[in-house]
């Protein structure tokens, strides 16, 4: 059996004194979408810009395609074949929504050090199709900078997808969106992923998208992952619940 | 031995005055986010304040009461300047803050000229301490021995009012969240003031307090200002006991410097500098800065190629160049042939500028590398024309490339001030290598050969080059490279992301506009016959930021526009005032705070919104 998409052991990252992330493991397996959960705080962020190289871990390892990305800054893991969004969108404000894709394809092809040629010219059906593919075509001409939110998350979303990669990390996809384009947008991504075989790690507060669109769910709480499986099983955790819930009750009946 | 302790004595003394000004820099970077360039400029007013207070009015304050009143004088200056100028440009990006500031110093220039007059003043020595103490054997003046003492002094006495007094408490607050000051209802405004006056103070009495020791002129000002960037960028912007401990090493690396090396004291302390630098890049007791704002407010338009109509106008206007020969004289030529230069150098700035969003301070020391590259090819290896164009390319691209290394492992405000501090260091070494360059008297009688000789000929040949480089940057601009540069202007982290590496793309294209910049330096060696170290000084940097903000930050090549207007506004302006800083001081700081956009941007922005909108028609996937 070939290694999987993404394999995590004993992750951990301390900032000074707090133990940000502590000791998590596990995999992820081409095709599937995978959610990390947890309240503010958890490490969900952490573990993410771990995973793409953002931030050095203290100790553990990451095995992206059966390769260990340590020391690997983040453009090498996009080299890797990941693509990644951002929690606060990150886009190219003066570029056209086309030219933003452009550079991202260009940057695959290894063409982003060529001196001469329009680079707006360049690469231009790979762009559109991947416009078209999160119905954003007839958007190419517009500034990047005068799109509403919820069309950056979706231009992102191509960008990320344009060194057609096998893993995707994706930070919070839906935040700061109305409810009604955070599923169109969720069920979007899952299309994708299905008919690419891509595996998709996501963090999320809504749930609804969570448990819509997950295979599997990871809930963690202070660094610590507590609970691991199917989004059902996960859901009916009691230490979920308490952990979402809070521990309040538990503490008033060990006074009473 | 004895000599040693001596000489780090006289470190000592130095330091302290450097701390001052750099402490007062740092204060205010650190609530304002500015970074005065004028703080120069403060420095040399109170020196000059000190001298007129301490010299014609003697009496009423004494030789200390003058000090004193001379930094209160040139700091209530400074809250004038703060609350006329800098409180419309706090939110505007550094590019903008940092030439407003720079221009207010060009003002002061030219108006302590006109206060003072031009020569040197010297200043009586501090009553109570005129005598020299023996250490060692070795005579030190009584006066640095005040000085050493007074640096831990102020360090303390500053330490005392940020820890002991509310102001204090809320410039430290201010200094780590600005916004949450803000929203606990402390009014921002006079705080601001009340920091800017403190820090020009500071910078006043270091100014003051070298009275018994130096002459007083109206270059201390740019002197200062690179030492204390220096200072600054190792301790750590930001930071007062970075401020001091910088300070000192900078000091005591120059005292002893001198010993060792003395023509290359200043190469010691920057080689420091870059150690620092590549270790820890804040500096030794800084703290990494958020995101820079590079980009200017509101929406961008998306760059686009020339369209059919624009590129005929441009081709027009190229053949109307062309044929200045035709009707001008030798003159006119001449200046045509240095306004194309001019061009030039203005375009390869703007690659940088607006296309890589980083802004260079010290753009002139490639153009001037290429100057003496050209002289010294042509002089003392007696090569042809175009070979001698092609040396001088060679090596500014070659400076461009090594100070460039260390330049773009920072950004923001400590990429300006670092490529400010080697374009110093340039000039330093054209002026005191005097056995290759000449030093001070230049190299001259570089003539072009019998060929290219003739008004006409030069000018065609100048005209071509400047063409031909412009197009070059435009055709950059517009490349796939060109885009990875505008990603890691508008998004460094995203950039990243899709693996594009800042370092190297920004390294590329501080090579590339050096390169360009170092060809107009050729040429421009060529038009005058002669190299001088002020081919690489900054009043040439600045200059090239003033053209590129003239013709507009946010256009591909305004620059051209910008660069054609102000040579002919500089060459029409020299003929009718001696003051001229005083005027293109003002231009500088009316253009940040009434005319960002530049001319070219603004003619842009007045186009009917169809026209802006106007894409090339594309064709429509059919779904």
């Amino acid at each position: 059996m070939s290694a999987p998409l993404l394999q995590v052991e004993h992750l951990s990252k301390s900032y000074g004194g707090v133990q940000a992330v502590r000791d998590v493991s596990f995999t992820l397996r081409a095709g599937e979408i995978l959610a990390l959960i947890g309240p503010n705080g958890a490490g969900k962020s952490t573990c993410f810009n771990m995973l793409n190289g953002q931030v050095r871990r203290d100790s553990g390892r990451v095995l992206i395609g059966g390769r260990d990305t340590a020391g690997l800054s983040p453009r090498r893991v996009w080299a890797l074949g990941v693509g990644r969004t951002f929690q606060i969108t990150a886009t190219f404000a003066s570029m056209s929504v086309r030219e933003n894709v452009q550079v991202g394809c260009l940057s695959h092809q290894g063409a982003l050090g060529r001196l001469a040629g329009y680079a707006g010219a360049r690469a231009r059906e790979e762009a559109e199709a991947l416009l078209a593919l999160v119905g954003m075509e007839d958007a190419a001409e517009r500034p990047c900078g005068e799109l509403a939110y919820g069309d950056l998350k979706r231009l992102e979303l191509a960008v990320a997808l344009s060194n057609a990669p096998g893993l995707l990390l994706m930070d919070e996809p839906t935040a700061g969106m109305a409810p009604a384009d955070r599923v169109d947008l969720m069920r979007l991504v899952a299309a994708i992923a299905r008919e690419r075989r891509i595996g998709i790690l996501f963090t999320e507060h809504d749930m609804d998208v969570v448990f819509e669109h997950a295979d599997r769910v990871m809930v963690l709480d202070r660094g610590r992952l507590i609970a691991e499986g199917a989004p059902e099983a996960v859901r009916r955790d009691p230490l979920v619940q308490r952990t979402y819930l809070g521990e309040g009750l538990l503490y008033e009946k060990g006074a009473a | 031995m004895d000599f040693l302790v001596v000489q780090f004595l006289t470190g000592l003394a130095g330091a302290s005055s450097l701390f001052l000004v750099a402490s007062g820099l740092s204060i205010i970077f650190g609530v304002t986010r500015i970074v005065n360039f004028a703080h120069g400029a403060f420095y040399m007013l109170g020196a000059y304040a000190a001298y007129s207070l301490t010299e014609r009015w003697e009496g009423a304050l004494g030789f200390w009461g003058g000090i004193v009143a001379a930094a209160i004088g040139v700091a209530a200056v400074g809250a004038l300047v703060e609350v006329t100028l800098l409180r419309r440009i706090y939110r505007a990006p550094e590019l903008f803050q940092l030439l407003a500031t720079f221009g207010v110093t060009l003002v002061v220039q030219d108006l302590s000229i006109i206060l003072w007059g031009p020569e040197d003043l010297v200043g009586r020595r501090a009553p109570g301490f005129r005598s020299s103490i023996s250490i060692l054997g070795q005579q030190v003046p009584s006066y640095d021995l005040f000085l050493i003492a007074l640096g831990p002094l102020v360090l303390g006495l500053i330490w005392l009012l940020f820890h002991r007094t509310r102001f204090g408490v809320l410039v430290r607050a201010a200094t780590q969240d600005r916004d949450m000051v803000a929203a606990l209802g402390v009014n921002q405004r006079w705080l601001f003031t009340g920091v800017f006056a403190l820090g020009v103070f500071l910078a006043a009495l270091g100014g003051a307090l070298q009275l018994p020791r130096d002459a007083v002129s109206h270059t201390m000002d740019l002197r200062i200002i690179v030492e204390v960037f220096v200072v600054v960028v190792i301790g750590g912007l930001g930071s007062v006991a970075g401020a001091y401990v910088a300070a000192l090493i900078v000091a005591e690396l120059n005292a002893f410097g001198i010993l060792v090396l003395p023509q290359v004291s200043l190469v010691l302390v920057f080689a420091v500098m870059a150690i620092v630098l590549v270790v820890r890049p804040y500096g030794l007791f800084g703290r990494p800065e958020g995101p820079p704002r590079t980009g200017t407010a509101g929406l961008i338009r998306p760059w686009r190629p020339f369209s059919g109509g624009e590129r005929i106008a441009v081709a027009v206007g190229l053949v109307a160049a062309a044929a200045l020969p035709l009707v001008g004289g030798s003159y006119l030529l001449s200046v045509g042939a240095e306004i194309a230069i001019f061009c030039l150098f203005a375009a390869s700035l703007q690659l940088l500028m607006s296309a890589g969003g980083i802004a260079s301070f010290g753009h002139a020391a490639y153009f001037g590398l290429g100057s003496y590259g050209a002289a010294l090819a042509a002089k003392t290896l007696g090569w042809p024309l175009p070979a001698a164009l092609a040396a001088g390319a060679a090596l500014g691209t070659a400076g461009a490339a090594l100070f460039g290394w260390f330049c773009v492992r920072l950004s923001g405000v400590y990429f300006a001030m670092l490529t400010l501090a080697f374009a110093q260091i340039a000039w330093s070494i054209a002026f005191q290598w005097t056995s290759v360059t000449g030093g001070d008297n230049g190299i001259l009688g570089i003539w072009p050969p019998p060929w290219a000789g003739s008004p006409a000929a030069f000018y065609w040949i100048a005209l071509a080059l400047a063409a031909g480089g412009i197009a070059a940057l435009r055709v950059i601009a517009f490349s796939p490279f060109g885009y990875a540069l505008r990603a890691v202007r508008d998004s460094a982290l995203k950039a990243e992301a899709v693996g594009i590496s800042r370092r190297a793309v920004q390294w590329t294209a501080f090579v590339v506009a050096g390169g360009f910049a170092a060809l107009a330096g050729a040429l421009f060696a060529y038009l005058k016959g002669s190299v001088f170290p002020d081919n690489l000084a900054i009043p040439l940097s600045v200059d090239g930021l003033v053209m590129v903000l003239l013709g507009g930050v946010e256009t591909v090549t305004g620059a051209v526009v910008g660069a054609v207007l102000f040579r002919a506004l500089t060459i029409v302006l020299m003929s009718y005032t001696d003051y001229s800083k005083l005027v293109l001081g003002l231009l500088v700081v009316v253009l940040v705070v009434a005319f960002p956009k530049g001319v070219v941007g603004s003619l842009q922005g007045l186009r009917p919104p169809w026209r802006r909108a106007a894409a090339p028609p594309v064709a429509v996937p059919a779904r």
